[in-house]
Order: C-alpha cells, then sequence, then structure tokens
C-alpha cells in the first residue's frame, strides 16, 4: 500500500506545476489573437465550406499567417483554428463551444450557411467573441427578437434584399407573370428568400400560383410537381442549397415543368447540376466578370494558388477575414470589445463590393444576377439596393 | 382526374421500391421475430455499391446491381452471424438493441471518409429518361423500369418461397425452430438465406430508389427504412404478401398526402398511422390473428 502512495503524492508533486505551468503558458501571449474558423468540409455543402475555406486561408496568406504557423498583424500575433461543422447544428454549436473554451479564441469566422450560423451567434455573444460570417444570409444572423447581437458580422447581404432582387428581375427582365416556389420548411435561408421572393413578386403585381414547403430529407418531390407542371407556372423558384436544386429540377424536368428556374446564392457551387439547371437564373454575391482591379487581382491571385475561378463563396470568406484583419490593424489589439466596435463604423472597400454595415451589422452592397448556360455560370446583371 | 391518375403512379413508383424494403422486414421478422433495423442501411450500401461498381470501376448497370445485391445479401449474412445470432436465444429486447447499434454502426461507419464518406453523390442516370405522354397521363420510362424490376423480383421471391425446398424449410423454421431442426433442418443455414435474401432485395431497393431519386448519402436509408417498416407492419409483419399490400398503400399515402393534403404533413401523416395500426389491429391487414409469441 505504501509505494502506491508515494507514487500518487509524486504524480501530484509532477502534476501540479505542469497545470500551472500550462496556465502560465496561456498567459503568456495575452496580446495573441485566436481566431476560429468553422465551415463544412464534409457534408451536404462541401464545397461551400471548401472555397471558403480557400478564400480564408489566401487572405490570410496575403497578411502574413499561415494555418500552422500563425502569424502577426501588426503588432498582434495571430494563431488560427480551423472546424469541420458538416453543416450540422450541432456540430457547430460543439466545434464553436470547443474553440471558445479549448482555443480561447477572441474571434470567429464562420459558418457558411445560416441554419449553422444562427445557434453559434447565441454562444460566441454569450462568450462575448466576435464572430463574423461570410455567407449567412439570414437577418436573424445578426438580430434575433427584435434585438441586435452586437458580436455577430457578416460580409455578404442579407435574404430580403436576395428574394426581392430575386422577384424584380423575374418580374422586369424575364417578364414573368406566375410563379410557384419550393422550400425546404426547417432551413431559415430558403425560408426567408421565399417569402421575400413572394412579397415582391405579389407586390409587383406577379401571381404566385403555388407555394410548398418539403422536408430537408426528402428525395421524392413527384407529388408537388405533378401539381405544379399542370398549374404551368412562368418561374420555379428554388432557393435551396445546390444538391436538393439539382435533385428538384431533375424531377421537374422529367414531370414535363417547362418554367424557368430562379434561386440564390445556394446555387453557386460546381457541383450543381448544369446540364439540369441550364438556362436558370440566380442571385450571387459577385461575378468574375466583374472589370474592378479589385476583384481581377484576387481572382489572379486565387488561381494562381487553387488553379481555379472562385466562386462567391471564396470570395465573401475572403472579403469577411480581410475585414477581420483590417479592423485588427486599425485597434492592433486583440480586445474583441475593440474590435467589434471597429468592424460597426468601418467602411471596407471588399471585393464583392463596398462593405458599410447598418444599425443591423448588415452590409450594404450590390447583388449580381448569374445565368447557368452551356455548363457555366453567366454574368448578367447587377442589381444594387 | 388525370392529375389524380398521374399522383397514384407517382405513389406507385414509391410504394414499388418501398416494398422491395419492406420485404426484408416481414422475412426476418417471420422467421426469428426480430425487427431488423439495419435494413434500411443495407438499402442505403445497395445503391453505394452500385454507385461506387458505375462510376469508379466502370462497369455497366446491368452488372452492378446483381453485384449490389450480392455484396449486400453478404452483408446480411455477416450482420447475423455476429450481431444477432450469438443472441437468438436471449431476450428478445438484446437482439434489438444489436439491431440499433448494427444500424448505427452502418451509417457513420458508411460516413467514414475511407468507406463511402459524409458527402451526397448525385448519382448519374444509367439512361436517359424518356417522358410519354398518354392524353395527359404522363408515364416515365424510369417508372416502367421500376415496375418491371420490382415484378420479376417478386416473382423469383414468390417461386423461391412456395417452390422450392429451401422455400419449404424457411416456412418450417417461420412456424417452430425446434421442429424444424428435428425434422433434419439446418435451421441456422436457412436464417442465414432468408437475410441473404432480404438484403438482396433491399439492395435491388436500393438501386432503384437512387435511379429514381438521384442523389445519395449514408444516411438516405433511415426514412425509406421507416416508411418500410411502417409498410410491413401495416400489411401484417411476418406476411409476404401482407408487406406488398402494405407497402403499395404507404407509397400512396406518402404522395397523396404531399399532394392533396399537405408536403409538410406527409410524415407525420405517415407515422400516425404506424400508431394506429399497433393501437387498433396490430396483426396487420394480412397477418396472423392469434398470442402473439413477442
Amino acid at each position: 500500500m505504501r509505494i502506491p502512495r508515494i507514487m500518487a503524492i509524486v504524480a501530484i508533486a509532477v502534476l501540479i506545476p505542469a497545470v500551472a505551468l500550462s496556465g502560465c503558458a496561456g498567459g503568456k501571449d495575452k496580446t495573441t489573437l485566436r481566431v476560429g474558423f468553422i465551415t463544412p468540409l464534409t457534408g451536404d455543402v462541401k464545397t461551400f465550406g471548401e472555397s471558403t475555406k480557400n478564400g480564408f486561408l489566401l487572405a490570410m496568406e496575403q497578411a502574413g499567417i499561415t494555418a500552422e504557423k500563425g502569424g502577426k498583424i501588426g503588432n498582434v500575433p495571430v494563431k488560427l483554428f480551423i472546424q469541420d461543422d458538416r453543416n450540422d447544428v450541432t456540430e457547430g454549436v460543439n466545434v464553436a463551444t470547443k474553440l471558445i473554451n479549448e482555443n480561447k479564441v477572441q474571434a470567429i469566422i464562420g459558418s457558411v450557411t445560416s441554419k449553422v450560423t444562427i445557434p453559434i451567434t447565441k454562444v460566441t455573444n454569450d462568450a462575448k467573441v466576435v464572430q463574423l460570417t461570410s455567407t449567412a444570409t439570414s437577418p436573424k444572423v445578426t438580430v434575433e427578437d427584435g434585438k441586435r447581437k452586437p458580436y455577430a458580422f457578416r460580409a455578404c447581404f442579407i435574404d430580403p434584399f436576395q428574394g426581392t432582387v430575386g422577384a424584380k428581375f423575374a418580374l422586369n427582365n424575364l417578364k414573368a407573370k406566375t410563379a410557384a416556389i419550393l422550400y425546404d420548411q426547417s432551413n431559415d435561408y430558403t425560408i426567408g428568400l421565399s417569402q421575400y421572393f413572394k412579397e415582391a413578386f405579389e407586390k409587383g403585381g406577379g401571381k404566385v400560383v403555388q407555394m410548398s414547403a418539403y422536408a430537408t430529407a426528402d428525395v421524392d418531390f413527384s407529388a408537388v410537381l405533378t401539381q405544379i407542371a399542370k398549374l404551368k407556372p412562368d418561374i420555379l423558384y428554388l432557393p435551396d442549397y445546390y444538391q436538393k436544386v439539382s435533385l428538384i429540377g431533375k424531377q421537374a424536368r422529367v414531370k414535363g415543368i417547362k418554367a424557368t428556374f430562379l434561386g440564390g446564392d445556394g446555387w453557386d457551387s460546381g457541383e450543381l447540376d448544369f446540364k439540369v439547371m441550364d438556362g436558370g437564373y440566380f442571385t450571387n454575391h459577385y461575378s468574375p466578370d466583374d472589370p474592378r482591379p479589385i476583384v481581377q487581382d484576387f481572382i489572379k491571385a486565387y488561381k494562381a494558388k487553387y488553379g481555379s475561378v472562385p466562386d462567391a463563396l471564396a470570395t465573401l470568406a475572403y472579403d469577411a477575414t480581410n475585414m477581420l484583419i483590417s479592423a485588427v490593424k486599425q485597434v492592433q489589439s486583440n480586445d474583441p470589445e475593440k474590435i467589434r466596435e471597429a468592424l460597426g463604423t468601418m467602411t471596407f472597400n471588399a471585393v464583392s463590393g463596398d462593405i458599410k454595415n447598418d444599425a443591423n451589422g448588415n452590409p450594404i452592397k450590390a447583388a449580381a444576377i448569374l445565368q447557368i448556360k452551356d455548363g457555366k455560370q453567366k454574368y448578367v446583371a447587377t442589381v444594387s439596393p | 382526374m388525370i392529375e389524380a391518375i398521374n399522383q397514384v403512379l407517382n405513389g406507385l413508383q414509391l410504394g414499388l421500391v418501398y416494398a422491395l424494403i419492406a420485404l426484408g422486414y416481414t422475412m426476418v421478422y417471420g422467421i426469428i421475430r426480430l425487427i431488423n433495423f439495419a435494413h434500411g442501411d443495407v438499402f442505403m450500401v445497395g445503391a453505394f455499391i452500385a454507385f461506387i461498381s458505375t462510376v469508379n470501376w466502370h462497369l455497366p448497370f446491368y452488372i452492378a446491381v446483381p453485384l449490389s445485391m450480392l455484396i449486400c445479401a453478404a452483408l446480411g449474412v455477416i450482420i447475423e452471424r455476429l450481431a444477432y445470432r450469438p443472441l437468438r436465444y436471449a431476450a428478445r429486447i438484446a437482439a434489438l438493441i444489436s439491431a440499433i447499434g448494427v444500424s448505427l454502426l452502418i451509417e457513420y461507419g458508411g460516413s467514414l471518409k475511407f468507406v463511402f464518406g459524409p458527402n451526397y453523390r448525385v448519382v448519374p442516370q444509367p439512361f436517359s429518361v424518356v417522358q410519354w405522354d398518354l392524353s395527359g397521363i404522363s408515364v416515365s420510362n424510369i417508372q416502367v423500369i421500376v415496375l418491371v424490376t420490382v415484378v420479376i423480383l417478386l416473382a423469383g421471391l414468390q417461386y423461391l418461397v412456395a417452390r422450392t425446398k429451401t422455400g419449404k424449410a424457411m416456412r418450417a423454421v417461420s412456424f417452430d425452430h425446434d421442429a424444424a431442426r428435428l425434422m433434419g433442418i439446418n435451421v441456422d443455414a436457412i436464417i442465414s438465406y432468408t437475410f441473404a435474401l432480404g438484403s438482396a432485395l433491399a439492395a435491388a431497393g436500393g438501386v432503384l430508389y437512387s435511379v429514381a431519386y438521384p442523389q445519395i448519402n449514408p444516411f438516405m436509408g433511415i426514412m425509406p427504412g421507416l416508411k418500410a417498416f411502417t409498410a410491413a407492419v401495416l400489411g401484417g409483419i411476418g406476411s409476404i404478401p401482407g408487406a406488398m399490400l402494405g407497402a403499395l398503400i404507404m407509397g400512396q399515402v406518402d404522395v397523396l398526402s404531399a399532394a392533396y393534403i399537405s408536403s409538410q404533413l406527409r410524415d407525420a401523416i405517415a407515422f400516425t398511422i404506424l400508431i394506429l395500426v399497433l393501437l387498433v389491429k396490430p396483426s396487420g391487414l394480412l397477418g396472423k390473428t392469434g398470442p402473439e409469441k413477442v
């Protein structure tokens, strides 16, 4: 019995200083800005996550910061922590909690979709950690129940604007009179887009002949599509992500629906079924055909690093990351309070159009309309708010 | 009226696929009184193997389907051997928990990057879709292919169960294990055979499902599995014609409730039926009444 007791004492004697030391280690880099990055690298929208990560890493690299070694913004040392949320709400909250409690981050960039980002904003605002999402377009990301979440920011425009622009484009440019809408009943993003599309479309004199919801796990849309085929609408509005949209689009054509497909930024992926969606339009954050030098410089740098043209997700991630970097540059501190103030007030010259936040932390900026044509995305128009 | 006919055809297509899954549930239940919750996941594995063998191995479709059925048959036998046989004479609940465990193992194992990966895959159509318009009623070649395949498989199954010696042994085992063993039937082999047969049908169902609704992921088996389970209970679990009938009804319920009641309530309506059947007529439409063994 004696020996184990001695060993226990020895173990404690070794452990206590170890714990104390690790505490010191944490205390030593009080000035370090620890940045968490949350993105879906696997799951149903993995191309979103990959593009977003590319944009994030490119912006960081241009500022001299790498994922492995970190770097510095001015005098502020920076460390990065990258996490995968699989586009899953629970997983998103888990990794955010882990970043805050274990990695002690002061700022989080992410996530990509509204459904994951909204619950994360709760965690970050409770912990007073700055959160900057690149592409979560739901109004609920920054404002919930009429209350501004002071630590949440974004680099993209919001759903009301996107839905409204889609409706205006359908009415004015496509001369559409009738539309049918299909949306996911459990996804804030598609609910938001379809609501605002409907509102604006009807206000402009159009008629929404059918609006139907489906569950996220649904793969059989035959019933609803058979009804829509009978109604012969001019537009079929599909504001979901590329996988679901491709699946619905395919079944819609099989059911003989000839309507023009219209959607939102969820379509922006190389894995969209270009053959099925050919001729369809979608609202997006940017177009690579934009001639502004900031856009072309970014495209050149992105191509050199990854060998492909950046999509809107990569672009917005690049913008969001640069927003954070310039805010930190401005305040020269890792204090979330100061970074938050700087983000709220600054005007930022971004690739996806100049970003100036309104009182609710929502950027005021223009939208691009793109068409799916011959296996490519074609730039059609820019619509300003 | 024409729209209603179209909707019934949509429901028929879905119901036929459910039938292939429901048969596996009902056969396994009939023979060892176990609800094999991993069955929906065997369905998923079937769809993935067909996908991998056509896309990655470039096998033609008519080879990919039997190959996927074969591999899933083996998978079914392995599941039975490892997860159910050791528990055959344990409490019923033990085997049931084991079944749920196997189901989760296949789903999350399948999501691992070196297995199938967690991503959604778009299944390339093995043939181009043709749409026929018969005075307003639209029929696609996919619907015809689903119908023909299912009818062939069912006829084959009916023949196996009713006309062959193994089928006779299966029926004997389902009546009474011990008496069957006394008659010289190798009960373990017959049970393995039943699992192989049920799993092969589930694999065929998975392939047809992924052709009709061309997108697959490791969790795709959960919902069809539950619907098919409901179908098997509705038809009378343990009864092969019952599973068939139940599945056709479930297909119609699914599509017609989405079309005429609410697309948001389709799953709720389907599972309300499950609860009602269990409350009102637990033996199902064509099931045997009498003392329940469970």
